[in-house]
């Protein structure tokens, strides 16, 4: 494995997505009496490229995921993949947030978790909380919410109040 | 065939602590040939109220989603926030941030090595080595008046300073500490009974650490060499110079089970004194907080637009925070994503063919907060007939596996 530092990293990632990039910027912050740098990489591909990016991400360095961030907008539901790369050494460690735009109407996303198992969890959550289809995910059931949940009701959305109302409407 | 089911409590925002959750076991025998994970019986959606509060109520509302490291949480939410709105943290305020979060560590990992002495059936080890956690808990006490939840944490610093008579008493601590750690190694790590129940058990091999996105002790003990106070150091580890604890570094060797998290614990309590005294001795001087005056930092926060992360490691491994602030009283998304929440399919290759008597062992070995494991219910598929194990029957088991081994 090569470290890459986050210009390098960026480009690379540029040359391949192309204009499948649709915005990204490197945000440095400091550490420590000697104010050290160390950066976030947040980028944002379109929809289609969203599992090619994070194959590249792969002929790099495995990347850790550490989970998907859910936003309803009310126009869109982004998700962020937050990813670390190229760990093990003092300051070496990029931390690479992913994001995507999915429509709000009828959200789906390819699964990644034939190419990272870890993302199992966090894809699950995401899938029950916002209503986002993951394409290929193996495990379909609810991982925090009831069984016997309203199949039509995500929690984490921006129209849901809380549980009061959620209980008045049922019952 | 026979199948298994049995509660267990992890935390909050799925990880840690106090939750409810369920296993299901396919055995034969005694042997576990498949394990299903069905958790979420305690969500208590955190991260929903949090949308009805300002930042700083959050950072309570954060200090609450775990009772143990309840420094982890507040420090990545306001890491976080600081990140996203562009404020800084005077230097004295990250190294009291340091100091607590180690100090936080040292308890954490004293109470596990506890509770793991306890599944095996030593229960006086349980006692003793929460004997020794007292000291620490009565230093946090002195320091921010509260034996757990702290409250130290604010958006730009901390809200109380470590003075000058603290200084000797956090000394007097570390000194304890330093006695006490040969006796920790000789318990934990050069005991023949607890190597007898913990080495090659509920293994977790490099590539399927890799694999999971395992965080924390959990990944180091299979030989990842992930941390993020080396990593991507911050405060004030990136003045010093920290090395990610593996087994080898005691046994020479990485396994991967669970006697290999029990060294990268235990070291890494030695680890916690040192960096607590390096603070101690370059604790600089100035301000603790970049801005005293509530009203006046809520202001700033209202006015804020971004996004931020913000990254702990806390004892169990990767606490991270992700805030999107838009310009209004309340963010617009808060995320909390705390260790057990990665470390949770860990377990599937843990458990897959161990025995029913090492459950409690290989479950605990993540450190999951077990406070109120529930039950196990046992099902003989061929005559399906039923049987419920609480968790005083699976210790018993355990115990009795210790026992048999001694012998």
């Amino acid at each position: 494995m090569e470290f890459l530092n986050p210009k390098n990293l960026l480009s690379f990632l540029k040359e391949n997505l192309k204009d499948n990039i649709l915005d990204s910027h490197i945000a440095t912050g400091k550490a420590g009496i000697k104010e050290e740098e160390f950066y976030n990489i947040w980028l944002e591909v379109k929809k289609e490229k969203f599992r090619d990016t994070v194959k590249l991400l792969m002929s790099l360095h495995y990347p850790h995921i550490a989970i998907i961030v859910g936003n309803d907008t009310g126009e869109s539901i982004d998700l962020t993949y937050l990813f670390t790369l190229f760990y093990g050494e003092k300051f070496k460690e990029i931390s690479l947030n992913l994001k995507v735009s999915l429509e709000r109407e009828k959200p789906s996303i390819d699964s990644i978790t034939d190419l990272l198992p870890g993302a199992q969890t966090t894809e699950r959550e995401i899938k029950e909380m916002f209503g986002v289809e993951f394409i290929g995910l193996p495990e379909m059931r609810n991982i925090f919410l009831p069984e016997d949940f309203p199949k039509d009701v995500f929690p984490l959305r921006k129209e849901q109040k809380g549980l009061d109302e959620l209980v008045q409407q049922e019952s | 065939m026979s199948k298994t089911t049995y509660k267990i409590p992890i935390g909050p925002i799925h990880p840690s602590l106090a939750e409810p959750m369920t296993f299901n076991f396919e055995i034969t025998g005694e042997r576990i040939e498949r394990v299903d994970l069905v958790p979420g019986d305690n969500h208590r959606g955190i991260e929903f109220m949090g949308r009805n509060r300002n930042i700083i109520q959050i950072i309570y509302l954060a200090e609450r989603i775990c009772g143990i490291c309840s420094a982890s949480h507040p420090y990545a939410f306001c890491r976080a926030v600081e990140n996203a709105a562009g404020i800084e943290v005077p230097p004295r305020a990250e190294y009291i941030r340091v100091i607590i979060a180690e100090l936080e560590r040292i308890q954490s990992h004293i109470l596990w090595a506890g509770i793991a002495a306890e599944e095996l059936g030593f229960n006086s080890v349980l006692y003793l080595s929460w004997k020794v956690r007292e000291e620490v808990l009565d230093l946090l006490e002195l320091l921010t008046g509260n034996r757990i939840n702290y409250g130290m944490f604010m958006i730009g610093g901390v809200r109380r300073d470590i003075t000058e008579e603290h200084l000797p008493r956090i000394r007097k601590t570390l000194d304890y500490y330093k006695e006490t750690y040969q006796t920790l190694e000789n318990v934990f790590l050069k005991d023949p009974s607890i190597a007898i129940r913990t080495k090659n058990v509920g293994i977790l091999t490099y590539e399927q650490a890799l694999h999971l996105a395992s965080v924390g002790p959990t990944a180091r003990a299979s030989g990842i060499k992930k941390d993020i106070r080396q990593d991507q150091p911050y405060s004030a580890y990136a003045d010093m110079d920290i090395k990610a604890i593996t087994p080898d570094f005691f046994t020479g060797e990485v396994k991967g089970d669970v006697f290999d998290r029990i060294i990268v614990r235990i070291l890494e309590v030695a680890q916690s004194v040192e960096i607590i005294e390096y603070c101690l001795d370059n604790l600089p001087e100035g301000d603790i907080v970049s801005e005293p005056k509530l009203a006046k930092l809520l202001a700033v926060l209202k006015k804020a637009k971004g996004e931020g992360v913000g990254r702990h490691e806390a004892p169990r491994g990767e606490a991270i925070h992700y805030i999107k602030l838009n310009e209004s009283e309340n963010p617009e998304v808060w995320r909390a994503r705390a260790p057990t929440y990665n470390n949770l399919m860990s377990w599937i290759p843990m458990l897959q063919g161990q025995e029913i008597a090492d459950i409690p062992i290989v479950t605990a070995s993540i450190d999951p907060c077990i406070g109120c494991m529930d039950r196990v219910t046992l099902v003989e598929s061929k005559t399906n007939q039923q049987q419920v194990l609480t968790r005083e029957d699976l210790i018993k088991l355990s115990i009795a596996k210790t026992r048999r081994m001694m012998k």
